[in-house]
């Protein structure tokens, strides 16, 4: 038997895989109302296996409320429809095992469990009563391939409580990774990241992507340009303008928003 | 029919008792993740306040009329003393305030046994508040009555201290952001310490009212303090409207049961109903609206 | 020592020594009077390590165990005085009944003339009552203060029924008076023995079970549950089967307690099973450890202990002192004894292997405040080490 790999060779690109027949995520007419207060408008939105999409737009857009809507925090109106299964409706943990796995704009990840612990049961929703009520003598393959992703191999033992920020935001990836989702959503991974800490994350989405459904809310323009390989632009709830990071940049209605024309280049800094 | 509506009223006495009782637990609760299992004991001082104050005014009605303000205080300091000795410490660990405040319960309910004995005391109501009136038929007696309008009066001023003095303007500001209001320069401390104050007194304040209707004995708290923690639940914790309506429901609700079937099967019926009505509404008739993951 | 209690040989080892002691020497050197107090503390010690299990490790506050508790030595009292009754009276009604009552047995006692659904209903129905309230309560996603209350209220109510229901469960006295057990003479020295043998097994056997339930997977999930609820499920679980599942094992541990409590002391009235002896519970837990294994076993039957030697001759002071357990305790020290090594400064050394997760951050978020910070809390116990 060969080893399935968490990562398989190649390289995301805009509109998605070009052969066979490729997994999507596709939303329509997706709102949201807290109170009357339409925090998400009539969303659509297609998302193709082998696309890094990245979904951008100023505070308070809308941005990680439409992933709540998602994976069902949220109720919402609409249909999110998942490589022809509809997902919206369906409670959280039902919508995670249909292959739909989220992080959190604040990292959270297991505090009292080992880091090994936390991969663990993100491998694991799949097993059944017998497997659970077992102790975990061997770890899993596509665990242990994991912790050598996201750099914690030495690490595993310990607490996920003393991580460091940017090592908990890659265990919570690890996490997605081990989950087996075939939608990956990630808000604002790198946030408080240094530089370099950036620039491998940003690879490694890049990998991820290359087999998988993938959306990531990020804020830091250099980043989006360096590895988004198409842009969804959210601006009070309603898409804005979508296309590659060079046809939204010189889409006037993101200059707009941005406050100004050169407002898009300034959110750099 | 007179008996119906003599349910009723008791319903509603019992049903302001458990809004006054409720009140400073679901403040407490609502802002600072406090389970208080004391409070009940803070309206057993307030009962046993009012007995000694009739011990030192023989007056039946002008100790009253001491009491109720004495209750509050008597209430309101046991809780300041609580909260700054223990609790402050504690806040975001609301289970673990709740078997604390244990602790302390057993430890007020001992005391009380050793100053006033087990055995129950009584307060004499006053003369004018002795004998019934007359509603649809059916004799009120007064007593309950003056529990219902002290109640309300006690509702009316809480309300107006929270909605048009700056101090409620800051407790409301704590209640929504401990950490916003922080940054915002409102001392969270002197807030917490005067919710608090508030809540306890309020519990003091219904121990006084107890004595009206029933005699006081150290286990008073104790047959209180489960169901305003239901009127709490039903209610949705720091919602001063969910707990007036949970109050009066559960109140005539539980004198219904009572006379319907027996005391006993009608606890269990009220809990029967909770659980229901948790299933429509699992944060209680109103809930504040948060984006925390909970 | 600490070597000693690492690993499977350890475990191995430790449970040989809790079988020697409590099967072999405790028997052997204590008079009969004494083992059947110890057999006692016992059955508190069984209750114990199901609220270890469900508080401790769940994180669900369960103030209501002693329902549990009382269902599971209620069945086991009617079956014993149905039983007496054929035996002793002829007549098939129990003493009380004609005292108190119409001198006819109700329909709900007949079943439990049978052992064999006496036995299977001390499992049944205190596991149904949990598998219903947790159903209703977490898969609403009912908050950990809420299912703490509803406990609480619900032992309140339990017990006010219990007392109303003279006629047919002995009310406020309770059932008592017990002559035979399972037809075994309960005034016979060597069947008392029997009995403290059965609840020291049956001890042994909650530990093993659950000492399983927290090393395996879902033991780690259930800490991940408890510290983090909202998060397993974006994993793809469902919390609340997670948490039913433990509740009720908790459930059916105090049932098969209270059942042998009955026999072993003879009574069992609403005084045993309310809302005070449903907390009282749980401070033996709190003292010992509430996250470790063996720390709520020796807490409870310490705390027990305790009890019986002060309680009868220094009534008030045994209040205050038990007061002041649940203040100091579970204020200035939630890891319990267990976490005193630690909290003296003794650092832990970081194993490879699995670690035990710390004491339980018992915390429910309010929807009205901001996220409570991490805590930092003291570390474990050894025993649970690997
Ligand atoms: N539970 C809620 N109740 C009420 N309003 C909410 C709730 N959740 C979000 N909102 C509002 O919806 C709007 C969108 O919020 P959202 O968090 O999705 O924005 P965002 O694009 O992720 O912003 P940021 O970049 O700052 O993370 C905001 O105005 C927010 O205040
Ligand atoms: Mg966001």
């Amino acid at each position: 038997m060969t080893m399935p790999t968490l990562l398989p060779d190649g390289e995301p690109r805009a509109g998605g895989l070009r052969h066979g027949r490729p997994k999507y995520l596709e939303v329509r007419d997706l709102s949201v109302s807290f109170d009357g207060f339409l925090a998400v408008d009539n969303v659509n939105l297609d998302v193709i296996q082998g696309d890094l999409r990245f979904l951008i737009g100023p505070n308070g857009a809308g941005k990680t409320t439409v992933i709540d809507a998602i994976t069902g925090l949220v109720p919402a109106t609409g249909s999110v429809n998942h490589t022809g299964t509809e997902i919206l409706g369906r409670k959280v943990h039902q919508v995670a095992r249909l292959g739909v796995g989220r992080t959190f704009q604040t990292a959270s990840v297991f505090e009292n469990l080992s880091v090994l612990q936390n991969l663990d049961i993100a491998a694991g929703a799949g097993r059944g009563p017998l497997r659970l009520l077992r102790r975990r003598k061997t770890v899993d393959a596509a665990v242990e391939e994991a912790l050598e992703i996201i750099g914690l191999e030495g690490a595993a033992g310990k607490k996920a409580g003393i991580l460091a920020h940017g090592q908990k935001q890659w265990l919570e990836i690890g996490m997605l990774l081990v989950q087996n989702s075939d939608v990956l959503l990630l808000d604002e991974p790198i946030a408080g990241m240094s530089q370099d800490e950036r620039a491998e994350t940003g690879e490694l989405l890049r990998r991820i992507a290359a087999s998988r459904i993938t959306l990531v809310i990020e804020h830091d323009m250099d980043f989006v340009r360096e590895f988004a390989t198409s842009v969804t632009v959210l601006a009070a709830g309603k898409v804005l303008s979508e296309g590659s990071v060079a046809q939204v940049q010189a889409d006037k209605k993101v200059q707009d928003v941005y406050l100004g024309s050169s407002e898009v280049e300034a959110t750099d800094a | 029919m007179e008996l119906l509506i003599g349910q009723m009223f008791a319903g509603l006495s019992l049903g302001s008792v458990l809004l006054l009782a409720a009140l400073g637990l679901s403040l407490t609760f609502g802002q600072m993740g406090v389970i208080n299992m004391a409070h009940g004991e803070f309206m057993m001082a307030g009962a046993y306040t009012a007995f000694v104050v009739q011990q030192v005014i023989s007056d039946a009605g002008v100790s009253l009329l001491v009491s109720v303000p004495a209750g509050f205080l008597v209430g309101g300091v046991l809780g300041l003393v609580l909260e700054a000795v223990l609790l402050r410490r504690m806040y975001h660990r609301p289970l673990d305030t709740l078997l604390v405040t244990f602790g302390v319960a057993l430890i007020l309910q001992q005391a009380a046994r050793d100053i006033f004995g087990a055995p129950s005391v009584d307060v004499r109501a006053p003369g004018w508040l002795q004998g019934n009136i007359e509603v649809l038929g059916a004799p009120i007696p007064l007593t309950r009555l003056f529990i219902l309008a002290l109640s309300l009066l006690c509702l009316a001023g809480l309300v107006l201290l929270l909605r048009a003095t700056p101090l409620g303007r800051r407790i409301r500001a704590v209640v929504l952001n401990r950490d916003l209001a922080e940054t915002s320069g409102v001392s969270t401390r002197r807030s917490d310490q005067l919710t608090f104050f508030i809540g306890s007194g309020l519990a003091g304040v219904a121990g006084v009212a107890v004595t009206l209707i029933g005699s006081t004995s150290p286990y008073l708290g104790t047959n209180y303090i489960v169901d305003a923690f239901l009127v709490v639940v039903a209610g949705g914790i720091g919602q001063i409207k969910g707990a007036v309506i949970a109050a009066f429901a559960l109140g005539v609700l539980q004198s219904v049961f009572e006379y319907s079937t027996t005391a006993s099967v009608g606890k269990v019926l009220i809990l029967i109903v909770i659980v229901v009505f948790l299933q429509l509404r699992p944060q209680g008739i109103f809930s504040l609206k948060t984006r925390s993951l909970a | 020592m600490r070597g000693l209690l690492r690993g499977r040989l350890g475990t191995a080892a430790g449970f040989a020594l809790g079988t020697v002691l409590l099967l072999g020497v405790a028997p052997a050197v204590l008079p009969v009077f004494s083992l059947g107090l110890l057999g006692k503390f016992l059955c508190f010690a069984i209750v114990a390590v199901g609220i270890g299990l469900a508080w401790g490790r769940g994180g669900m506050l369960t103030l209501g165990q002693g329902v549990f508790f009382g269902l599971g030595a209620y069945v086991m009292a009617m079956h014993m005085k149905l039983a007496d009754a054929s035996l002793f009276g002829g007549s098939g009604v129990p003493d009380f009944m004609s005292l108190y009552g119409s001198g006819e047995v109700p329909g709900w006692w007949e079943p439990f003339r049978s052992p064999a659904v006496t036995l299977l209903a001390v499992v049944l129905i205190p596991g149904l009552v949990a598998l219903v309230l947790g159903l209703a309560i977490f898969k609403r996603r009912v908050k950990g203060a809420y299912f703490a209350i509803l406990s609480q209220a619900l032992a309140a109510a339990f017990a006010v029924f219990l007392i109303g229901q003279q006629a047919t469960t002995g009310g406020s006295n309770g059932l008592s008076g017990f002559r035979s057990f399972f037809g075994f003479d309960l005034k016979d020295p060597n069947n008392k023995v029997m009995l403290y043998l059965i609840a020291a097994v049956v001890l042994l056997l909650s530990i093993a079970l659950a000492r399983q339930l927290m090393h395996s997977r879902f033991g780690e999930l259930l800490v991940a549950v408890r510290d983090q609820e909202e998060r397993v499920r974006f994993l793809g679980y469902d919390p609340a089967t997670i948490k039913t599942v433990t509740y009720v094992v908790a459930a059916v541990l105090a049932g098969i307690a209270g059942a042998l409590f009955v026999p072993l002391v003879g009574i069992i009235s609403p005084a045993d099973v309310g809302v005070i002896p449903s907390i009282a519970f749980l401070i033996g837990v709190a003292i010992g450890g509430r996250a470790t294994l063996l720390g709520p076993v020796l807490g409870a039957v310490g705390v027990a202990a305790a009890q019986s030697a002060l309680s009868s001759t220094f009534p008030s002071f045994w209040v205050y002192f038990q007061g002041l357990l649940f203040v100091l305790v579970i204020g200035f020290m939630p890891g319990g004894l267990a976490s005193l090594p630690a909290l003296l400064g003794r650092r832990r050394r970081l194993r490879t292997a699995a670690s035990t997760p710390a004491v339980p951050a018992t915390r429910v978020r309010t929807p009205l405040a901001a996220p409570p910070e991490p805590e930092q809390n003291a570390t474990m116990p050894e025993e649970a080490r690997r």
